[in-house]
């Protein structure tokens, strides 16, 4: 089946079969391969992107169902070569280690961040425990959501 | 982490879906979510040959009160009822569950009204809507429109009651009242988990007394329950330690859980009585005006 | 990239100390880590496993005829077919053998029976269910001491001699000398406890890509592997293939804890497989098969038992341990240790007198034991130790602090020979104790708890300390070996003629950030700026021979031969520099970055000067270049220690709790970089909570796996993990380089007693003595009713 879909903010189309899974369509037909795979039922959130605004499981979803519609994967986050605010926040907080979980977690506090920019400790938690994490025990993880939170208000209150 | 192959058709309007379903009824499913039917696709624990994707179809998202009636579409996600105003004002037993529904992930996806239609006897929304008295609608090309009441709906494990060339369009709850109150308690292992045992509370008061009662449990039988004797034994009652104690062990009563890698069927039904008290108790305490 | 520390200051001389951000974060935030699923070959098939359903089965017979006919599917393998190359069989890392696909019977649920090579992973699968095997189960034996009764069913009759279940049996200590302790003991408290299979899971699977190229006969597997170059040798024994046409690369890996260390099965199949059919076969496993076939983690029955003075002072230690191996002996452990370092089990603890009996069975179980940060099995040891320690505080009537603290191997005793033979570098126990009590609040913390009981509060609180001692950094030559090659590791250091430099190690990360601790390591010695320095991993062409990274060895052995590398080449730049100015070499002194002349500051060569000069103005009669390569035996382990002390609330009612406080105390030596060695210990923290609070991989008395996806085997989320407090004391391995002692496995180690003696501590005063691992709501309700009668 034929689908157009604005991936990073642009178009793609390809001939895929209905029964491929985003995460698939995203690595093996695109070639991005921020988005991983790590478990059989929808359970660690490694595969985690963005679909019209909001984080979903991308191996819970076909890609034929994002036809005419808009994914953000990692590969977009960074704009006119400079890192999103969460990218360098994880970075500065030593929120990652192996880095599989660090797409999906950065894509869910990005778009959290949007929501809700002045997090406390406790919701922060509680908006990325839908993604595992077996390095780092999150702390860092926290800290870096708090980071990125902070520059990012400081930043729109400059301009 | 493959599924088999499948005839995908994406409907542009609930004719076209439902004049699918017609056709090819029994080979059919539909796709909403696809938060529980996709995982067992993966798994091949499902392999319907033809899927119907209705997430196109336009009038299936709203949430709206009209009349004395709650209306959740077929295509609301567990997002949207986590923030929605209207149910966090007037249906707190479903805005206290809203959150506990798999992670926050996939609440973005997944629908309650398909979550009702799994019919996973350790799904959330099932107690819910039995403690809510709540109803299904579901339209058919040949039939028209059917509302069917939860407690009809809800057929046993896995099993609910549309007939295959049915679609559910959308759930209903009806209106709590002007005093009412209720919460939604869930043990589980972690977030995502389903529940070792889930109690829905809502009740309805008039003047100090209990004019309704809900009570509906989750993981503690072959499909969600109805602890209707615990529900009787309040109404008409004025709230008291000793009457919560009583309804608490009549809904203890009414679960019958098995013994599994969540703990033994005596834990579980003791954290039905527990949790049952402690849902009245907050209910009772915070009456809503 | 973003800003890092820049030059060393005089609060910290040189880099070690420095929390250096991380050097390899560029390419992962940007979602350009380098996976083995991520590496794409032309020509490129797939390949998936067909699992057994079964425990314990014959297989008669395997109809693969509809799957080969499937369009995309290229060859189906059975162990029928790789029976014909005599591959059928494998060794395991213990000197065991384990089956590469079932040819007689399969022995455990998840077992590799068949193999798909296809054009197409999705096609591979249609494939696997096309294929027919007729199966004649038999009875599965589901636990060690099922197995070891009479009349158990032969697991391994595959093994000529082999006429029961035992695998192996292994002592420790001197009997003689406890039995005469117990004798005089004023008190003796024993502990039952079960230490549940658990496996470490990390997010990424396992998976490989192997490429024989059929016109060299080289083969370059591309690897999830932690040991990349052991692994290529037990390749060679075992496929035949001469060493040098060999190539492992282990690119990024998402998490090892051990589980990526063994051979696998599908590494074998896809080699053989590209062999046969001239094209590379990428093979990633999938959750099921991660969770229900690779090594697993525990699974040991303990009994230990303490005798005491009634003064509290521990005169002797007796522990029994019964390991369940599954149907294969695979522990990748020193050879000499049937049971790993289990018997380390004395601990923090001066013991005059201990003995340790050890056994080994199998089952019908996925073979394995040592991993998941078990730092060769001392998880367990620590955790029955320090549980021990606390079931005697509650009977003798004592402070669990205070036990502890009277019992401590004192600092004056170091270096100090256990009764077990271990001899611990360095350790000061009662600072790190003192800190975790004093900053936990610990008297507030009794008073509040005592406050709650006598209130009946349905939610109390509990308090469990765990105040461990480790060994890591394995290991010495002449104890330590793994199938024969000795555990030493290697670094090789070539400074180039612009001054920056790359550095080769034999060891090989999974997220632990050795391309920035390894790297500080050579700047601190060398001056060279770290984010000058290209640290490279895990390609076994291009990196010098050692043993991996698991038992958090790589700080402690490559971390030690890389300072020194890096001192033989400052020894080298002497001589250059003294060439240059023309001055003695007992005439220079090196700070930093720079050789200067004694007394003239102002005649100054750098490290970057000197290394260009190695390539245009080297001394006459000198090799050019500026190099060398260091293999390292350590003479001895690394004793790090810690105290990790757990606030738990515990809800009476429902059995349900959550650590409300966490401190961690650790002393692992100097710390080249505190940033990396902090979220060592929150990830170590993390995984002992899950163990203590909701991991375990049980069987039904079919065998069938309960545990083998994340709805059944639990990973703890931001949601239930807690805050954690760390802190730190500094007591240098006297023998390392650089006085560090290595931490990766530490708090996975040490911290789930913590947990354990927290939840019980909290329902203590309800008669609750002990209750086992995962501490799930359930089993506290239990345990609370069973108590109260």
């Amino acid at each position: 089946m034929n689908i157009t879909v604005t991936v990073n903010g642009a178009a793609r189309t390809s001939d895929v079969e209905p029964r491929m899974l985003l995460v698939h369509y995203l690595r093996e037909v695109l070639g991005l391969r921020g988005a991983h795979v790590g478990c059989d039922t929808t359970s660690c959130g490694v595969c985690t992107v963005v679909v019209d605004g909001l984080p979903v499981k991308s191996c819970t979803m076909f890609a034929v169902q994002v036809d005419g519609r808009s994914v953000t994967t990692v590969e977009g986050m960074a704009s006119n070569g400079q890192l999103h605010p969460v990218q360098a926040a994880f970075h500065e907080e030593h929120g990652l280690q192996c880095g599989f979980c660090t797409p999906g977690m950065m894509l869910v506090a990005a778009a959290f961040l949007e929501e809700n920019p002045a997090p406390t400790e406790e919701e922060i938690r509680w908006a990325i425990s839908g993604n595992l994490c077996r390095c780092t025990g999150y702390q860092n993880i926290v800290k870096a959501v708090e980071t990125a939170a902070r520059n990012m208000a400081s930043t729109e209150v400059s301009q | 982490m493959f599924p088999s192959q499948f005839e995908y058709h994406a409907p542009a309007s609930l004719d076209e879906a439902l004049a699918l379903l017609a056709e090819h009824a029994d080979e059919a499913k539909v796709l909403a979510g696809g938060q529980s039917l996709i995982p067992l696709m993966k798994l091949r624990f499902a392999a319907p040959p033809i899927i119907v994707d209705i997430n196109r179809i336009p009038g299936l998202d709203g949430i709206t009160e009209e009349g004395d009636t709650l209306r959740v579409g077929a295509l609301v996600r567990n997002r949207a009822l986590e923030r929605s105003e209207l149910v966090s004002a007037r249906y707190p037993t479903m805005a206290a569950a809203a959150p506990m529904i798999s992670d926050p992930v996939v609440r973005n996806q997944g629908t309650f009204v398909g979550s009702l239609c799994h019919a996973d006897p350790q799904g959330d929304w099932g107690s819910v809507m039995l403690a809510l008295d709540g109803s299904v609608v579901a339209r058919s090309q040949a039939g028209g429109e059917r509302v069917i009441p939860i407690a009809e709906f809800i057929d046993g494990p896995f099993t609910c009651t549309l007939r295959p060339d049915e679609l559910a369009v959308e759930a209903r709850v009806p209106d709590p009242g002007d005093d009412f109150a209720g919460t939604y308690l869930k043990l589980e292992r972690r977030v995502g988990d389903f529940a070792t045992v889930g109690v829905a509370v809502f009740l309805a008061m008039s003047g100090g007394t209990v004019t309704k009662a809900g009570i509906g449990l989750t993981g503690v039988g072959a499909t969600n329950i109805k602890a209707t004797a615990a529900e009787q034994a309040l109404v008409g009652n004025t709230v008291s330690d000793s009457l919560i104690e009583e309804a608490a062990r009549l809904a203890a009563d009414a679960s019958d859980p098995r013994t599994d890698v969540r703990g033994t069927a005596d834990y579980k039904r003791d954290v039905v009585r527990v949790y049952v008290a402690r849902g009245l108790r907050a209910a009772a305490g915070t009456p809503v005006a | 990239m973003t800003t890092m520390e820049t030059a060393p200051s005089a609060e910290h001389p040189g880099w070690m100390g420095k929390s250096v951000k991380r050097i390899e974060d560029a390419r992962f935030i940007a979602g350009r880590g380098n996976y083995v699923e991520d590496v794409v070959l032309p020509n490129m098939l797939h390949m998936a496993i067909l699992r057994s359903p079964y425990a314990h089965a014959k297989i008669n017979s395997i109809d693969s005829s509809a799957a080969t006919a499937l369009p995309g599917v290229v060859a189906v393998v059975t162990g029928e077919l790789l029976a014909q190359h005599k591959l059928a069989w494998m060794p395991t890392l213990s000197g065991d053998t384990q089956a590469v696909l079932a040819t007689d019977k399969v022995r455990f649920q998840g077992q590799e029976v068949a193999c798909v090579i296809a054009e197409d992973r999705y096609v591979a699968h249609d494939a696997l269910e096309l294929i027919e095997v007729d199966y004649e189960p038999l009875p599965a034996v589901v636990t060690p001491q099922q197995a070891l009764e009479e009349g158990a069913p032969l697991i391994r009759d595959d093994k000529e001699g082999q006429v029961d279940n035992r695998v192996y049996h292994w002592e420790a200590g001197d009997a003689a000398a406890t039995e005469a302790a117990f004798a005089q003991a004023d008190r003796v408290v024993s502990l039952d406890t079960f230490y549940p299979r658990s496996h470490p899971s990390p997010l990424e699977c396992c998976g490989c890509i192997a490429d024989v190229n059929p016109a060299s006969g080289k083969a370059t597997i591309w690897m999830t592997s932690q040991a990349p170059h052991a692994i290529r040798t037990v390749f060679a024994l075992v496929a035949g293939l001469p060493e040098q046409n060999i190539q492992i690369i282990s690119p990024d890996i998402g998490g090892g804890f051990g589980n990526k260390v063994p051979v696998y099965p599908g590494y074998v199949v896809a080699t053989a497989a590209s062999l046969l059919i001239g094209r590379p076969v990428k093979w990633i496993e999938d959750r099921t098969g991660n969770l229900i076939s690779t090594g697993f983690a525990r699974d040991f029955h303990m009994t230990g038992e303490l005798a005491l003075n009634n003064e509290g002072k521990m005169l002797g230690l007796r522990v029994k341990m019964l390991s369940d191996q599954g149907y294969a002996y695979a522990d990748a452990q020193p050879s000499k240790f049937k049971a790993g370092l289990f018997h380390m089990v004395t601990g923090s603890y001066d013991l005059p007198a201990a003995h340790v009996i050890t056994d080994g069975a199998y089952t019908n179980k996925a073979p394995g034991g040592v991993a998941y940060r078990c730092s060769f099995r001392i998880t367990e040891a620590s955790y029955l130790i320090e549980r021990l320690v606390d079931v005697a505080a509650v009977e003798i009537g004592m402070d669990p602090a205070e036990l502890r603290r009277m019992n401590f191997v004192q600092p004056d005793q170091f270096p100090y020979r256990s009764a077990t033979g271990f001899v611990y570098d360095s350790g000061d126990y009662a600072p790190a104790l003192d800190l975790a009590l004093e900053q936990a609040g610990y008297t507030e913390l009794r008073a509040e708890q005592a406050a709650r009981r006598a209130s009946g509060a349905t939610k109390q609180l509990g308090i469990g300390i765990a105040s461990m001692t480790e060994a890591l950094g394995a290991g010495p030559s002449r104890d330590y070996d793994i199938l024969g090659i000795k555990m030493f590791d290697s670094a090789e250091l070539r400074v180039h003629p612009t001054g920056k430099a790359i550095l080769k190690l034999g060891v090989r990360h999974q997220g632990q950030g050795h391309e920035t601790t390894f790297a500080q390591i050579v700047a601190h010695e060398l001056g060279i700026p770290p984010t000058d320095i290209l640290v490279q991993e895990g390609d076994t062409d291009n990196t010098p021979y050692g043993l991996g990274t698991y038992a958090s060895r790589s700080t402690p052995t490559a971390g030690a031969a890389a300072a020194l590398v890096a001192r033989t080449l400052r020894e080298k730049a002497r001589k250059i520099a003294a060439y240059l100015l023309e001055v003695a070499e007992e005439d220079l002194e090196w700070e930093g970055d720079r050789f200067s002349v004694k007394g003239a500051p102002e005649k100054v060569k750098t490290i970057q000067e000197i290394a260009f000069a190695a390539y245009t103005n080297h001394p006459q009669g000198m090799d050019a270049g500026l190099e060398g390569v260091k293999y390292y035996d350590p003479p001895n382990l690394t004793f790090p220690f810690a105290t990790y002390l757990v606030v738990a609330e515990v809800d009476v009612e429902t059995g349900e709790w959550k650590p409300i406080k966490l401190v961690a105390v650790d002393d692992c030596g100097v710390r080249i970089n505190p940033m990396i060695v902090e979220g060592q210990i929150m990830g170590g923290l993390t995984e002992g909570y899950a163990m203590a609070a909701m991991q375990q991989i049980t069987f039904d008395e079919d065998g069938n796996c309960i545990g083998s996806n994340f709805m059944d085997y639990l990973i703890p989320t931001a949601w239930e993990t807690p805050h954690f407090d760390l802190y730190d004391t500094c007591t240098p391995s006297p023998h390392h380089p650089l006085g560090a002692k290595g931490v990766g496995e530490s708090a996975t180690v040490g911290s789930p007693a913590a947990f354990v003696n927290a939840v019980v501590d909290a329902v203590a005063h309800l008669g609750v003595r002990n209750i086992d691992m995962p501490v799930l709501s359930s089993r506290v309700w239990e345990a609370i009713h069973h108590a109260q009668g």
